[in-house]
């Protein structure tokens, strides 16, 4: 290669081998020392995401990364652009917001010396995330969706009883039927095309489009990578692992499952259709209508589900249900401006789920530990922070100005009108879906608010745990920034999306 | 169509197997046999692979008698990636086996539906 490197573009492999690394290394320490080390490398990701996110906006476009220096159809690559740098920045600064804001909740939930595993996994965790991201090489990105199955479950079952084993067993199931799937998608489409690099893919599928040659091998293809992609990403028929793997895990976990590991497989789901499978060729194969449809269905049946549930951490588990379902129907639209929605979505609920979680173990804290709605009462009296944050997150999905949701939701529509076919039944089910947000989410605030003459919880205040309270804070700050100064985030966005291609 | 699926008998085994350890992977509610379904899906795919990379009377890509030429040996990557698949899928059985064991050490039983309906009754 001829092409100098600046000392910048390396940051993106340095990343993803800093967190490698420090889990395998903080696996021989003790449990303080892994903290730290997690803590650190967090930090040191933050700024070298930021550093490379700054670099391409300066830039302007997309630049390839050549791992070993062996060239384009032989060697792997990594492809950073401002869309991925974006996300890798975003992804770590609310993965160390979960990390302290549930780590009160870890020391008591999970067993004595333990827990130096938890960071183990988390640093695993957040490499296969980046390496998700930047990935220029489908069977490299295979290899990471296993590594990110294999920790999303030990995250899952590091707080031990036997609801989450049994939830980490559903979920390692349906995650291994999706990445198997994915697997026979990958190796269809090297028969196919004889390459693993995205680019060089997308030049062959062109070809083949152009010829007319091989469609029916070609649009199998299509349906089985996005099938086993939605099945990881929890799409609505494919959802039944859900509840139980975010509702009994300890509360980190289930914010970084519902609000990260997700949208890792997500955005994978909008590389391919980018990047490997061609917009134009993924519209026309008709996929996205049945992506749609399940999209549609989820956004109501969630809902549904989410209130008939009478326990908080389950509710929330449900709305993940329903969110995904947005972000799908954002795809099934089939237009870019449906594309830009939906990723702006994936921030918003990144924003929004993770703050809802860490929130709502603040108010069952105080509610004795229970979870169930009627002990909840009041309880917004008794963690004035944790009462105000659950309120912020409530409002935000449901969709009030000033906050995220309302932002994707109005990106939604504006999509919606553009595109004459689907219009309808996005109006419809977005105005369907948002009345049962509200429902939900309304009806937990109000119960929250409800006074209530028992004195024998106790009251709890933001001197009792600062970092916590802080935590909180920053995830509101997030939440009404993304809801106030989203014109720059979308043009971002737009222009992520153009140099993703 | 037919012919073609003659002609392609290895492919249409492979996916034949792929669909019956996808099937015993959903469907069965014995732990034991949904990680056999796994394996036996996992080796279907690598099945594939190994004969896609395969050209008929031409032999592993090895140096051994100073024949340089390409046309001598037969596609390398695929054997690659049989190498990281079987690496990948013997640590998920691990895994899955772990996870089972700690399952049966707590219930006595490696029938998945017969653990949720006792988690149910416990209400935990």
């Amino acid at each position: 290669m001829s092409v100098e490197l600046e000392f910048v573009q390396n940051f993106p492999c340095f990343s993803i081998m800093f967190c490698m690394f420090a889990g395998i290394i903080s696996s021989a320490f003790k449990e303080k020392v892994a903290r730290i080390l997690n803590i650190a490398v967090l930090t040191i990701n933050i700024i070298l995401s930021a550093a490379v996110f700054v670099f391409t906006v300066n830039a302007g476009k997309a630049y390839v990364y050549v791992m070993g220096r062996f060239p384009a159809p032989w060697g792997n690559e990594l492809r950073i652009g401002i869309l991925e740098t974006g996300l890798a920045l975003f992804f770590c600064v609310i993965m160390l917001l979960s990390l302290l804001g549930g780590r009160h909740k870890l020391m008591q939930e999970v067993e004595e010396g333990k827990q130096g595993l938890y960071y183990v996994l988390s640093d695993l965790m957040l490499s296969s995330l980046l390496a998700l991201l930047y990935t220029n090489d489908l069977f490299t990105a295979y290899v990471f969706v296993e590594i990110n199955t294999i920790s999303a479950c030990g995250l899952i079952m590091i707080r031990q009883n036997g609801r989450t084993i049994e939830a980490a067993v559903r979920y390692m199931i349906m995650s291994l039927l999706g990445s198997g799937l994915f697997l026979v998608g990958i190796c269809m489409l090297y028969d196919l095309t004889g390459h693993l690099l995205m680019s060089n893919i997308k030049i062959e599928i062109a070809h083949m489009v152009a010829e007319g040659s091989y469609r029916p091998p070609l649009l199998v293809t299509i349906a089985i990578m996005s099938v086993g992609l939605a099945i990881k990403s929890a799409l609505f028929p494919f959802h039944a692992w859900l509840p139980d793997a975010y509702g009994y895990s300890t509360v980190s976990s289930a914010a970084i499952l519902s609000s990260l590991v997700s949208k890792g497989y997500i955005f994978l789901m909008f590389k391919i259709i980018y990047r490997v499978i061609g917009f134009d060729v993924f519209h026309d194969s008709k996929i996205v209508n049945i992506l749609f449809i399940f999209a549609l269905m989820g956004m109501v049946f969630g809902s549904l589900s989410a209130i008939k549930e009478n326990d908080v951490r389950r509710m929330i588990a449900f709305s993940s249900v329903a969110q995904v379902g947005y972000i799908y129907m954002g795809v099934g639209m089939g237009t870019h401006a449906g594309m830009v929605a939906a990723v702006f979505h994936v921030i918003s609920h990144v924003a929004t789920k993770s703050l809802l979680f860490i929130a709502a173990i603040g108010l069952t804290d105080v509610s004795g530990g229970s979870r169930k709605f009627i002990e909840l009462t009041g309880s917004g009296y008794r963690n004035k922070c944790a009462g105000a944050a659950f309120s912020v997150g409530s409002l935000s999905m449901v969709g009030v100005p000033m906050f995220s949701g309302f932002i994707s939701k109005l990106l939604f529509s504006q999509a919606a009108v553009q595109n004459t076919v689907k219009m309808l039944p996005i109006l419809i089910v977005l105005g369907i879906s948002t009345i049962l947000n509200a429902v939900y989410f309304m009806k937990t605030v109000i119960r929250i608010y409800t006074p209530v003459n028992n004195r024998e919880y106790s009251t709890v205040t933001w001197r009792d745990n600062k970092v916590y309270a802080a935590v909180l804070f920053c995830f509101v700050v997030l939440n009404i920034l993304l809801g106030v100064c989203s014109q720059p985030i979308v043009d971002l966005i737009e222009s992520g999306l153009m140099m993703f291609a | 169509m037919g012919a073609n699926l003659f002609n392609n008998y290895g492919e249409a085994v492979e996916m034949l197997l792929f669909v019956i350890g996808f099937g015993n992977l959903m469907l069965q509610s014995n732990l034991i046999k949904k990680i056999i379904g796994l394996n036996i899906m996992d080796t279907a795919v690598y099945l594939f692979l190994a004969e896609k990379g395969y050209i008929s009377g031409r032999i592993a890509p090895i140096v051994i008698d100073g024949i340089q030429d390409v046309e001598t040996y037969i596609n390398p990557v695929p054997s690659g990636l049989v190498l990281t698949g079987i690496v990948v899928s013997v640590s998920v059985s691990a895994l899955m086996l772990s996870l089972t064991i700690r399952l049966y050490q707590r219930y006595h039983t490696l029938d998945l539906d017969e653990i949720s309906l006792r988690l149910k009754k416990e209400g935990l």
